[in-house]
């Protein structure tokens, strides 16, 4: 695993997540309002479009969560599962901050 | 004269013998922690993302607070206490209620920079401040509190290791077919466990290139052999009970002081509660113990007849993902087995010889049937014991609901009856469910169906929390949810308050923290479609429209490669715009003389018109004109639900107005205003309000109808839905809004004037502002970048999704 650098943690706004172009791969990176980072697959298994990033962050019974745009499904933002649909789940990536730059793990 | 009470220890079981406590005291708690007492049970949630505030269980006690001063010593014979500033307090009755402490295993090392300790909000501090840049974590000790440490270790980007003594994960809830289960789930979260094996040294290798002292390198862990950056103590606690072994009270032998199951010690003047005390010989450090004996040390204080405490080690956790539960007995004479290693699911029951009383079980992967289960305990199994394992199954009224707090089925039945209708009033008359919230699914189970909280983090209805917002004027979410809610808020909750927050007028819709609370089609001010692409619909007031708009249209689809389509509310919608082109297509637009329009949003769509008496032979009024009038004046109004209009020229009604949430048709001597409309999954035609209104009377009237309705609707719901559901119907619609009876009138139509006054073009103001501009990229490593996934073939001559029709 290497890390890469995708921007600054101010370009982020917490609470809400961007997407970064990691060579083919789409990850979706989320700062939470308490300033945690979590970084998922980009691809919403269940529509097939690439939108998790533009999801609603919250909480399902404290386990911080991310809400699909497209049809609502939520996916566990440590695990990658999907507490909708069990069958369905995103890959997680290793996240990081250093020196104000956010790092993600590939 | 007052008699004096002294409690040493400000936690969880400290406070609620204060809350059980009558008024006929001199309170004073002295607290080591800087601190009132918070929620320890979820201290994890502090990681992600809960507030200090949102823990904290301080109420209004009439108490003499000293925190931050930990007590040095107790003199029995004089009744005083001393603390560590100095100070002496003198005390007729003595609580003792310092908690417990973590254990942390006495190997070289475990005080070294980068080890924790997991207890107080202080340890997550500076756990979090050391993790920040960190990348991977072990935790020592693999129960409970180790596997909640390694999830916290995750949520602050470490990876994480789990190193425990025992044979397998927690030993002390589970047989070992339960913890090799609970194991491989771990593991499949990329969570490495070792087990039987205990660390015997930590070190930390010397990097002379490391002058910094604030450049740690790695922690080396003898035994498990692993290199991390972070390691957390969670290998049990150790009750605080020194104070009490200085003063000479006795101590069980392996540890906690003595006390019998009302909490007191040989002294009568001295208790001790919670994690500190050992009740008859044996300490817990579980909250329902320690809870049954602040309850029973209150009431001996009030001089009301105590209860004594029973104890109950069950426990259930969702960790990882994974669903853990035990209680009771782990084995015993009679073991049903079932094991389904397919679908990850092991459960096991174990029943007294005559298989006649249930003692305790184990559930791991699917613990849905945990506090059904628990409640029947030492009573004869609720069901078939096949069905049991996996479903919840009925309850006899006299078993324990919520252990936590000794709460029957009897005692929940009798509030809900007695109307408690939601889960927080449940909370507040029985307490059940407010300690380690195990049994909340159980409660609800309970609950009448038809309640009207809005999702897990509010009890209120939508009509409850707009009430609050506007008389406390709250105007964030984050408040919002501090002050009345729960948790972090989710998909239902922020933009449901986002919506009220901007019915009240509070900036633009992503001002602020606003931004962070609005779907993504409000996010991006535009409709997502199914290959995330957008769609954008200009507006085109009561459908009018020049032809040198119309040429601009073309001229955007064409220029940005967008397919065209006529919509079924008199205006064109463009679509397959990517999130970077959106601002672009705007500014076309804008230049143009159009804003955006809301084909999206809980807001005004359109007011449709027919042609009218412009050209019409048979039209009466301007129904054009009083469309775009119309359309101009609720624009950008948010509100429950879409809101629809139309206006008529004459009774032949080719606008549809009838079908709308306000519809206006034109007779000759003005106009017929119509409410309730729908089209939709259940059409409903607009019941007749009003007739033969001027144009001024006709706007007051419409005015009102949506202040009204954007009050006291629910989430989600069409004006058609509301009018059904309201009381007295359309008459006590007319006695609001036309006759004044609750003299709402007045406010009701400042808030529409302050609407009217304060609309901004939401798209433009995108335009205005680079910080919001900056947003509309697909990439933020890669600004320029195209999204590759979104891909289009040509159909019938345009561009459509690639893929075809799914
Ligand atoms: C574009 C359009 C279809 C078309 O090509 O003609 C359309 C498209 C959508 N409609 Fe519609 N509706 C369109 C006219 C209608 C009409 C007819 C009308 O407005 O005269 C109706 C029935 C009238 C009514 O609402 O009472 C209509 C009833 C619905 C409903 C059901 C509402 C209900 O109360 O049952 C939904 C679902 C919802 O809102 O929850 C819906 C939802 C949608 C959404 C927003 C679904 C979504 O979330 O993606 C579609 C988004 C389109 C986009 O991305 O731009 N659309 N939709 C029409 C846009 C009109 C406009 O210019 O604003
Ligand atoms: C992460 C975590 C998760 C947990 N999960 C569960 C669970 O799911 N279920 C469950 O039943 N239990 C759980 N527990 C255990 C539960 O938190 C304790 O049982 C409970 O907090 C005990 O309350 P207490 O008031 O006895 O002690 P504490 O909450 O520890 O409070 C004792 C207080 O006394 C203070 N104090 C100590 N000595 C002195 C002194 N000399 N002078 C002044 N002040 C002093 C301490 O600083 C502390 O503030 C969990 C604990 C942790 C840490
Ligand atoms: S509703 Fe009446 S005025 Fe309007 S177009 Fe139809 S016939 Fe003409
Ligand atoms: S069982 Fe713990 S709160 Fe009810």
């Amino acid at each position: 695993m290497s890390w890469t650098v995708i921007c600054a943690k101010e370009d982020l706004l917490p609470g809400r997540g961007v997407a970064a172009l990691a060579g083919p791969v789409q990850i979706a990176i989320f700062l939470t309002p308490s300033l945690s980072l979590y970084a998922v697959g980009n691809l919403d298994p269940a529509s097939g479009a690439c939108v998790l990033s533009r999801g609603i962050l919250g909480t399902r019974a404290g386990t911080p969560v991310v809400a699909s745009p497209m049809h609502k499904h939520a996916y566990d933002l440590a695990t990658g599962r999907c507490l909708d649909d069990e069958r369905l789940a995103v890959p997680v990536y290793p996240i990081r901050e250093r020196d104000g730059l956010v790092e993600v793990g590939l | 004269m007052t008699r004096r009470l002294v409690v040493i220890g400000n936690g969880m079981v400290g406070q609620r013998m204060l809350d059980e406590l009558l008024p006929g005291w001199a309170v004073t708690v002295l607290g080591a922690e800087p601190c009132r007492a918070y929620d320890r049970v979820r201290l994890s949630a502090y990681v992600d993302g809960a507030t200090a505030a949102e823990l904290s269980l301080a109420a209004g006690n009439d108490a003499e607070f000293v925190l931050g001063t930990r007590v040095t010593g107790i003199d029995r014979d004089l009744r005083m206490v001393h603390t560590d500033d100095g100070a002496a307090y003198g005390y007729d009755a003595l609580v003792l209620a310092t908690g417990a402490r973590p254990f942390v295993p006495p190997v070289p090392g475990a005080d070294l920079p980068g080890c924790f300790e997991y207890r107080t909000l202080a340890d997550l501090d500076a756990l979090r401040a050391y993790a920040a840049g960190k990348r991977t974590g072990a935790v020592i000790g693999g129960g409970l509190l180790g596997l909640e440490a390694a999830q916290a270790l995750r949520s602050l980007g470490l990876t994480a290791q789990i190193v425990e003594y025992a044979p397998h994960l927690m030993p002390a809830q589970l047989d070992p077919a339960g913890g090799a289960l609970l194991r491989r789930l771990v593991e499949d979260l990329g969570i490495t466990v070792h087990t039987e094996v205990s660390v015997t040294a930590i070190r930390r290798e010397w990097d002379p290139s490391c002058r910094d002292s604030d450049v740690r390198g790695p922690l080396i862990m003898e035994g498990p052999g692993i290199e991390v950056d972070v390691v957390v103590f969670a290998a049990g606690v150790r009750p605080r009970d020194e104070l009490a072994r200085q003063a000479g009270l006795a101590v069980a032998a392996r540890g906690g002081i003595h006390v019998d199951a009302l909490g007191r010690t040989a002294d009568p003047a001295v208790y001790a509660i919670g994690d500190c005390a050992a009740i008859d010989g044996r300490a817990y450090g579980l909250i329902a113990p320690g809870y049954a004996l602040a309850k029973a040390v209150a009431a001996q204080l009030n001089g009301t007849t105590p209860k004594p405490a029973t104890v109950d080690t069950a426990t259930k956790l969702k960790l990882l993902g994974v669903d853990v539960a035990s209680f009771g007995v782990t084995s015993g004479p009679l073991d049903v087995v079932y094991s389904d290693p397919a679908h990850a699911v092991y459960a096991k029951l174990v029943l007294s010889d005559d298989a006649r009383t249930l003692l305790g079980g184990v559930l791991v992967g699917d613990a849905s049937a945990y506090p059904s289960l628990r409640a029947a305990l030492g009573g004869p199994p609720p069901g078939k014991l096949a069905e049991l394992l996996t479903t919840p199954a009925d309850i006899p009224g006299s078993a324990q609901v919520c252990s936590c707090h000794a709460v029957t089925k009897d005692t929940v039945a009798e509030a809900v009856a007695a109307g408690c209708s939601d889960l927080a009033g449940l909370k507040a008359c029985t307490k059940a469910g407010t300690g380690c919230g195990s049994c909340v699914p159980l409660l609800k189970t309970f609950l009448s169906s038809s309640s009207k909280a809005l999702c897990e983090h509010f009890t209120q209805s939508r009509q409850e929390l707009f009430d609050l917002v506007r008389v406390r004027r709250i105007t964030t979410f984050s408040a919002l949810v501090a002050a009345h809610g729960t948790g972090g808020g989710c998909d239902v909750c922020k933009p449901a308050v986002a919506s009220i927050l901007a019915s009240l007028g509070n900036g633009h819709i992503l001002d602020g923290e606003q931004a962070a609370l609005q779907d993504t089609n409000d996010h991006f001010l535009a409709n997502l479609q199914k290959d995330g692409s957008y769609s954008v619909v200009p507006r085109i007031p009561g459908g009018e429209i020049t032809p040198d708009k119309l040429i601009t249209i073309g001229e955007v689809a064409r220029d940005f490669g967008l397919y065209t389509k006529i919509t079924g509310g008199q205006r064109i919608d463009l679509f397959g715009a990517r999130v970077e082109q959106l601002p672009l297509i705007w500014r076309r637009l804008v230049d143009a003389g159009f804003e955006s329009g809301h084909a999206y949003g809980k807001a005004l769509r359109t007011v449709k018109s027919c042609v009218g008496s412009t050209w019409c032979r048979y039209g009466v009024q301007d129904s054009v004109g009083l469309a775009v009038e119309l359309e101009l004046r609720y624009r950008g109004l948010r509100s429950p639900h879409k809101i629809k209009s139309a206006v008529s020229g004459c009774a032949r009604e080719c606008a549809e107005a009838r079908g709308k949430d306000f519809g206006v048709i034109a007779t000759e001597n003005g106009w017929n205003l119509y409410l309730g409309g729908n089209g939709g999954f259940q059409p409903r035609h607009a019941d007749l309000f009003l007739t033969d209104l001027s144009t001024a009377d006709l706007v007051r009237y419409i005015d009102r109808f949506l202040m009204y309705y954007i009050r006291t609707a629910d989430r989600l719901q069409r004006t058609s839905a509301w009018l059904e559901a309201l009381d007295g119907g359309l008459e006590h619609l007319r006695a609001v809004i036309v006759d004044d009876e609750l003299g709402l009138c007045a406010e009701l139509d400042a808030a529409m004037a302050g609407h009217v006054a304060s609309y901004a073009d939401e798209w433009r103001a995108v335009l205005d502002d680079p910080a919001k501009l900056s947003r509309f990229v697909s990439f933020v490593n890669a600004p320029r970048e195209p999204d590759p996934s979104i891909a289009f073939t040509v159909e019938r001559g345009q561009p459509v999704p690639a893929g075809g029709p799914r």
